[in-house]
């Protein structure tokens, strides 16, 4: 019964992983385009031609270009994603960490966000084009053009410094508590909130607003059932695919796209070391996080995909 | 207009209350219309309608399409489609105005005291949710039964139905169950909160004739066992002649007639109803075929999907010039498959199509141009066949200059001669299809198809979409047509009534074969094949009683074999 959604889950999946090859390749390729010599930024500008020579020829830069990519593929395979040139240390361990750091910030962001989204999505059509409507629509994209930093800013001046409830500085260590933890996030979280509510909710208004004009919301509505059960039990279970999403759309950029709110709030997250990475031009660090925020990417579109199929009535129960 | 006699109510009827369960009283119901490029405008759908319904008796409305019968009969459940809005009138159901209830109190007739059978049960079930879901929640939400009981009257009236597996269709999802079988699971849908009143809003105009028999038979079957009380929607006279008990013509929003069911079908007093009534007869004497064809199909066997799905099995025909071929079947036998392997769309993988006796490219790609103007085609949609922003100059003047590299004042002289002869007129020339009616849409795709000079022209569905009488219109313009062009047609079509106006030769198509093929007078003449024979059977008469003589010599037939 299940063997076409199982089928096209694997298709999902492969197609991913075929994608997330060509993603290493072209990471691959553009750090190799980038100006500049990997054995003379280590060495630096006063290096002598012997030991310019000598470390190409311990790092392997010697190698044609394929066979360099096979290595640090192959290297990343086993977990092994080379040691970060300017500081020295293992990039996998430095990664663990704060990789474990976004996703909390992450999640947290997204636990409010989500639901929150949906549900004004849903108030929204269930008063549509009327004051609520248009006071929901008008606050989302209020906060969704200010720029983060701004959000960010006034939220550390009223919370932080006026009232002083939570702290102006997120930083967090793995011996951090969870509430501590939880505590630190509450402003850069609430900051991402603001950021990524208002198009999961216009989606989610649009997709239902789309559905609200089939046959079966007039069916639900001679049934004499109430406007926003209409929408909950007969509008919404069919826009879930459009709505699913956006929404995963929106939780990758809560994991790649945090880069500012972090800086601001000091939270030592993916972003930031990846920005001081950039700054240090330190290219075995920009190839790891790349990769990794396109993995993110390309595995949270296929759980959109997946689900989107799974919410699909004739794939779930075919004929 | 309809005289005095008519707007009042024709039957001896006891004095209001006792057994008055609908009175609409002078309703008008309007609408805001956004024409683009001008002002909005209020129009009214509905003038000054009064009509009543005793409980346990079914009304018809009949009428073409913006007659206004679906109005009227959601406003006994205080629902206006889109923006129409009941501005004078009052509707009283049960005894109270429903116009006066609020939204609460309306919620509360709707499921309730009222139920709702949609002209198309695939649209009007949810595909999210499975049959039984959506069958009990109206009971559910009013409270007339606990789930248990609802389930188990659900389980009950799917028998009555006569649906197949009634314990368990209700685990299914809306796609996983045929059209016949939703619309019955519709009106189980409709029964299961036991309202007083359902309004059936056209429940058997999307389905084949062999299977609106089985459909009309059962809501008339649980109509009158359920005893409850129906509005019935329908364009089709003979359809309602079955199921009602009192006729309601209707025009423009206005009432034209009301009276009993064999009043009106035997004795209409108004000129409209009059032409209702006798729409499908023209007469038209069958051609005897030429000596020789000048468009052959032979074995062509035809699928879709690499080869999976056989759609055309061994399908032969031969098409006369000037005489029309027709193809009759059910959806799914394959008619619209037989024009796309003629036309080239669709490539056959057996079997040759000849035309004047060399045979034609298989594939569209490889045509010759002379090729593709001798086969011409027209289309059931003629709205979605044309480009919105061309008028109607430009739409058939393209074939004149694509075929005859005709330009300027000769193509614009032949368009004006095309419009004439489709009885248009060269006033449409700069008009847009969107200020046409669907009949004149129609006529223009005509135009456009003769402006080829075509030998053969397919017509696949071309008057389905149509209300009868404007459909009597193209059948009879088709056929003068016919004759002055000397032009063949190979007419697609579900309507056995059609078929008998226009064919000389007709092809019976079922599950992909011809079943049945000759001249008309012999496929028409017993005796006939088992699928012809229930094809020709379902067929409505419009004949009070048809219907149980019709299922009764089905069931005879199914018994004896």
């Amino acid at each position: 019964m299940s063997s076409p959604i199982l089928r096209l889950v694997a298709q999902r999946v492969l197609l991913g992983l075929v994608l997330l090859l060509a993603v290493s390749v072209l990471i691959f390729a553009g750090t190799q385009i980038l100006p500049g010599d990997v054995a003379q930024a280590i060495l630096g500008q006063s290096a002598t031609p012997e030991a310019l020579a000598n470390l190409r020829e311990q790092l392997g830069l010697n190698d044609p270009a394929w066979l360099r990519y096979v290595h640090w593929l192959w290297g990343i395979l086993h977990g092994d994603f080379g040691t970060a040139q300017s500081s020295g240390l293992d990039i996998a361990t430095s990664i663990g960490t704060r990789l474990k750091n976004t996703l909390f910030l992450a999640t947290c962001a997204a636990v409010v966000a989500v639901p929150l989204a949906i549900v004004l999505g849903l108030i929204a059509v269930r008063y549509r084009n009327g004051f609520v409507d248009k006071l929901i629509s008008g606050l989302a994209l209020a906060s969704t053009s200010f720029p983060e930093f701004f959000i960010g800013y006034v939220l550390i001046f009223v919370f932080a410094v006026h009232w002083q409830i939570f702290p102006s500085i997120s930083t967090v260590d793995d011996s951090t508590p969870f509430l501590e933890r939880l505590q630190a996030v509450v402003l850069p979280a609430t900051a991402l909130t603001l950021v990524v509510l208002a198009h999961m909710m216009r989606m989610t208004r649009a997709a239902i607003l789309n559905v609200m004009q089939s046959a079966y919301i007039e069916t639900a509505e001679l049934k004499g059932l109430k406007a926003f059960d209409i929408i909950r039990k007969h509008a919404f279970p069919n826009a879930i695919a459009p709505v699913v999403n956006v929404v995963m759309l929106n939780l990758a950029y809560l994991i790649v796209g945090v880069v500012v709110v972090e800086v601001i709030f000091v939270y030592p997250g993916m972003g930031q070391y990846l920005v001081d990475h950039v700054a240090k031009r330190d290219v075995p660090v920009v190839q790891a996080v790349g990769l990794i925020f396109a993995a993110v990417y390309i595995t949270l579109n296929i759980v959109a995909d997946i689900a989107a199929i799974v919410a699909n009535p004739r794939l779930r129960h075919p004929k | 207009m309809a005289d005095k006699q008519a707007k009042t109510r024709p039957m001896a009827d006891g004095q209001a209350g006792s057994g008055k369960l609908l009175d609409i009283r002078n309703l008008r119901i309007e609408a805001t219309v956004y024409p683009p490029g001008e002002a909005p405008k209020t129009i009214t759908l509905v003038h000054d309608v009064s009509l009543t319904l005793e409980k346990g008796k079914v009304l018809g409305l009949i009428g073409e399409s913006g007659a206004g019968k679906s109005t009227i009969g959601l406003s006994s459940m205080a629902y206006g489609r889109g923006g129409v809005r009941i501005t004078g009138g009052e509707v009283i159901l049960n005894g109270r105005d429903i116009m006066k209830a609020g939204p609460r109190g309306v919620r509360a007739l709707r499921g309730r005291e009222v139920c709702y059978v949609a002209q198309s049960a695939a649209a009007a079930f949810n595909p999210a949710h499975k049959l039984i879901d959506q069958v009990v929640e109206a009971a559910l939400l009013h409270g007339t039964a606990n789930r248990a009981e609802a389930e188990k009257r659900a389980v009950a009236l799917f028998k009555k139905l006569s649906l197949p597996n009634p314990e368990t269709i209700g685990e299914r999802y809306p796609h996983q169950v045929s059209g016949g079988q939703l619309q019955r699971v519709m009106t189980a849908m409709a029964l299961c909160s036991e309202p007083d009143l359902i309004v059936f809003d056209e429940p058997t105009t999307a389905l084949d004739v062999t299977t609106q028999i089985d459909v009309l038979a059962a809501i008339k079957d649980a109509i009158r066992d359920t005893h409850v009380a129906a509005l019935y929607i329908t364009h089709d006279l003979a359809v309602v002649a079955q199921v009602s008990d009192e006729i309601m013509v209707l025009r423009h929003g206005r009432l034209v007639e009301w009276g009993g069911t064999q009043q009106i079908i035997k004795e209409p007093r108004q000129e409209y109803t009059n032409a209702l009534v006798s729409v499908h007869e023209i007469e038209h004497q069958e051609q005897q075929p030429g000596t020789t064809p000048f468009l052959s199909v032979k074995n062509v066997t035809a699928a879709y999907g690499g080869g999976h799905v056989k759609v055309l099995k061994n399908v032969s025909v031969d098409i006369y010039p000037a005489q029309t071929l027709a193809v009759v079947g059910e959806s799914g036998s394959g008619k619209s498959t037989l024009a796309r392997a003629i036309t080239g769309l669709l490539p056959p993988e057996q079997g040759t199509v000849t035309f004047d006796g060399r045979p034609l490219a298989n594939r569209l790609a490889d045509r010759p141009k002379e090729d593709l103007r001798q086969l011409q085609m027209i289309y059931q949609m003629a709205d979605v066949a044309m480009n919105p922003r061309q008028t109607v100059g430009t739409i058939i003047g393209r074939p004149l200059e694509f075929y005859f590299g005709m330009k300027g004042r000769e193509r614009d002289k032949r368009v004006a001669e095309l419009l004439d002869e489709i009885e248009m007129g060269k006033g449409f020339i700069d008009r847009y299809p969107a200020e046409l009616s669907g009949g004149q849409k129609q006529r223009v795709c005509i135009a456009r198809s003769l402006a080829a000079k075509p030998k053969l022209i397919i017509c696949d569905e071309v008057t389905s979409a149509l209300d009868p009488l404007v459909a009597h219109g193209i059948l009879k313009l088709l056929l003068n047509l016919q004759q002055h062009e000397k032009v063949a047609y190979l007419f697609i079509t579900h309507d056995l009534a059609t078929v008998k106006s226009i064919a000389d030769s007709i092809a019976v198509m079922y599950r992909g074969e011809v079943v049945r093929y000759g001249a008309k007078s012999k496929v028409l003449t017993p005796p006939f094949d088992a699928y012809t024979d229930l094809l020709l059977s379902s067929v409505p008469e419009m004949e009070i009683g048809w219907l149980e003589k019709a299922i009764k010599g089905r069931r005879m037939a199914s018994a004896g074999n």
